[in-house]
């Protein structure tokens, strides 16, 4: 670990694809026992810059340190003391529940016995061990996904990395992620995460940064960015006339204008809410508390990745 | 052992290895079967049908019973079936549908670890294969002792040299079915037209010339000379070209999946 508490370290990481941009000078630090969060659309560059970050892409520029060694020359121990959740659940469908644990731990060169000790802990975290003689193919999404997080962990790693960790799963499946990784969290591990999910950033991620196109638009503490950028409040307007507008714009009100929907964004919510509500409007009208979406649309825009 | 800038084979090779052989632990009852009984069905096929109309064929200088001559090419023949399936059509499911590399590689082991433990399996495969098939034709008469002792080390260096081309075919395969190409195009002529069912002396000159770039000749040879405990210069060769096709497939087809994998 280095004295100044950083695990993971990149600056103005660098990588293209084709011709393409994918990861656009990238800075970030992750610090030890917190829970850092990449937030971005779909193709923001976010599974290739924590593919950077345990040595499986090599970067192309930039510079790279995790535990303070660096990821291209020292992949090997870097990589013994990550855990990484893939986005796809590349669990192996020809061995048993016990026996991915097992067999993935003999990559890490743990022996035999502590491996089965560490395995039926994992199973029993995980909420897995009745499972422990079923095949792959036979559990369900929910499953799946806390053997893949039981596996990442089987090497007690310093760092844990999760690639968009709840994609795919039901509320139940995700809450139970979710809890799992508080309670890692809990224990002091480092966690990287990336997502697409503004419920799961807020809910887990001490700070984050916001990729779009290879680049970063924003870094901070979930609930700071959305005070920063959007406020306390929103209100939507369904349906906005032309006074309406007017009187925004005259107002000199931080806004969004979707053409069916206006989006207000301000500290003094009420006031705001009851002369629009009275003044403008009488209907189509609410108020609500500013999130990480506003947040992540405002600066991402609206438009379709695809 | 480094080969590639980047890239090194580090002893956990074995950890892949051993992976594999756990798996195939669980189904060994049935991956058993096809080396058993296939012999015997080209025993009985080529000896009792073809046979009886193909008579003997010369061989070293001496007349052979046609079963004699192509025993060790069926032993051969499953040498490279096996290492060449295994690193094929298995490796190639692991690889692009259990995406099994991908969590490999984001441990400790290495790209170059991942490829050589999947050769090093698929010579594995030609091992099992050749010892289960001499147990079928031993009792036959069919391979002299003690040099047929030499057959499984052969299967090694086989299993080796053919592992490693299906691999690097598997590093080019955009999809599975296009693994037809390779197998209609290099398998099937090899199988045909490397010594196994005829001598190469009855082709005319051009097609006995291709016949000598077929890495399946070169293993026939040896395989056959074991058999019949009879040896020529020719074998000398024939290793010497086993071992410089594997010293060019192996490293190639670690820089295919190199350059598949490492984005």
């Amino acid at each position: 670990m280095n004295g100044n508490g950083a695990v993971v370290e990149a600056v103005e990481i660098f990588k293209t694809f084709g011709g393409l941009r994918a990861v656009d000078g990238v800075s970030l630090r992750v610090n030890r026992g917190e829970c850092f969060g990449i937030l971005g659309p779909n193709g923001a560059g976010k599974t290739t810059t924590v593919r950077m970050l345990y040595g499986y892409s090599p970067l192309e520029g930039g510079w790279l340190r995790v535990f303070g060694l660096d990821v291209a020359s020292r992949r090997r121990s870097v990589v013994n003391r990550v855990g990484v959740c893939q986005q796809e659940n590349n669990l192996d469908p020809d061995l048993t529940v016990l026996e991915n644990l097992l067999v993935f731990a003999t990559y890490f060169d743990i022996s035999r016995k502590q491996a089965e000790t560490r395995a039926r802990e994992l199973l029993r975290f995980m909420a897995l061990e009745h499972r422990s003689d079923s095949r792959v193919p036979e559990l369900s999404g929910g499953m799946m996904r806390r053997l893949v997080l039981a596996r990442a962990l089987i090497n007690e790693p310093d760092l844990l990395i999760l690639d968009e960790p709840t994609t795919g799963l039901d509320p139940q499946s995700r809450h139970q992620v979710w809890e799992k990784v508080e309670e890692l969290k809990s224990r002091g591990l480092t966690v990287l995460l990336t997502t697409h999910y503004m419920e799961e950033a807020a809910r887990l991620c001490d700070r984050l940064v916001i990729l779009d196109q290879g680049k970063i638009l924003v870094e901070g503490a979930p609930a700071a960015l959305v005070r920063e950028h959007v406020g306390r409040y929103v209100i939507e307007v369904r349906e906005p006339d032309e006074d309406l507008r007017a009187y925004i714009a005259g107002e000199g009100f931080s806004h969004e204008d979707l053409g069916h929907r206006l989006l207000i964004y301000g500290e003094e919510g009420e006031t705001n809410f009851l002369k629009i509500a009275e003044g403008y409007r009488s209907g189509g009208c609410a108020m609500r508390m500013a999130g990480l979406e506003d947040v992540f649309l405002k600066l991402t825009g609206r438009d379709l990745r695809e | 052992m480094k080969l590639l800038p980047g890239g090194a084979i580090s002893y956990r090779f074995r950890r892949v290895w051993a992976r594999n052989f756990t798996v195939y632990r669980k189904t060994w009852k049935i991956s058993f079967i096809p080396p058993l009984l296939e012999p015997l069905f080209y025993l009985v096929a080529f000896g009792a049908g073809l046979g009886s109309l193909v008579g003997s064929v010369g061989y070293n200088g001496a007349e052979v019973s046609y079963v004699r001559y192509i025993a060790p090419a069926l032993i051969a023949v499953a040498i490279m079936f096996n290492a060449f399936f295994e690193n094929t059509y298995a490796s190639f499911v692991r690889m692009y549908y259990q995406k099994t590399f991908d969590a490999m590689m984001a441990t400790p082991l290495s790209l170059e670890d991942v490829i050589a433990g999947e050769i090093a399996w698929g010579a594995t495969k030609s091992l099992i294969a050749s010892v289960l098939m001499m147990a079928v034709l031993t009792p036959f008469g069919l391979i002299h002792y003690p040099h047929g002792l030499w057959i499984p080390v052969l299967a090694c260096l086989g299993g080796l040299a053919f592992g490693s081309i299906g691999m690097w075919f598997t590093g080019m395969m955009p999809n599975i079915e296009v693994f037809n190409l390779p197998i209609f195009l290099f398998v099937t002529p090899m199988f045909l037209f490397s010594g196994t069912f005829f001598p190469l002396e009855n082709l005319p000159a051009w097609a006995a010339g291709v016949a000598q770039l077929f890495p399946l000749t070169h293993l026939v040879g040896p395989v056959r000379a074991l058999c019949f405990g009879r040896f020529s210069s020719a074998v000398f060769w024939d290793l010497a070209y086993m071992v410089l096709f594997t010293a060019v497939f192996f490293p190639l087809a670690i820089a295919r999946m190199r350059r598949r994998l490492v984005r």
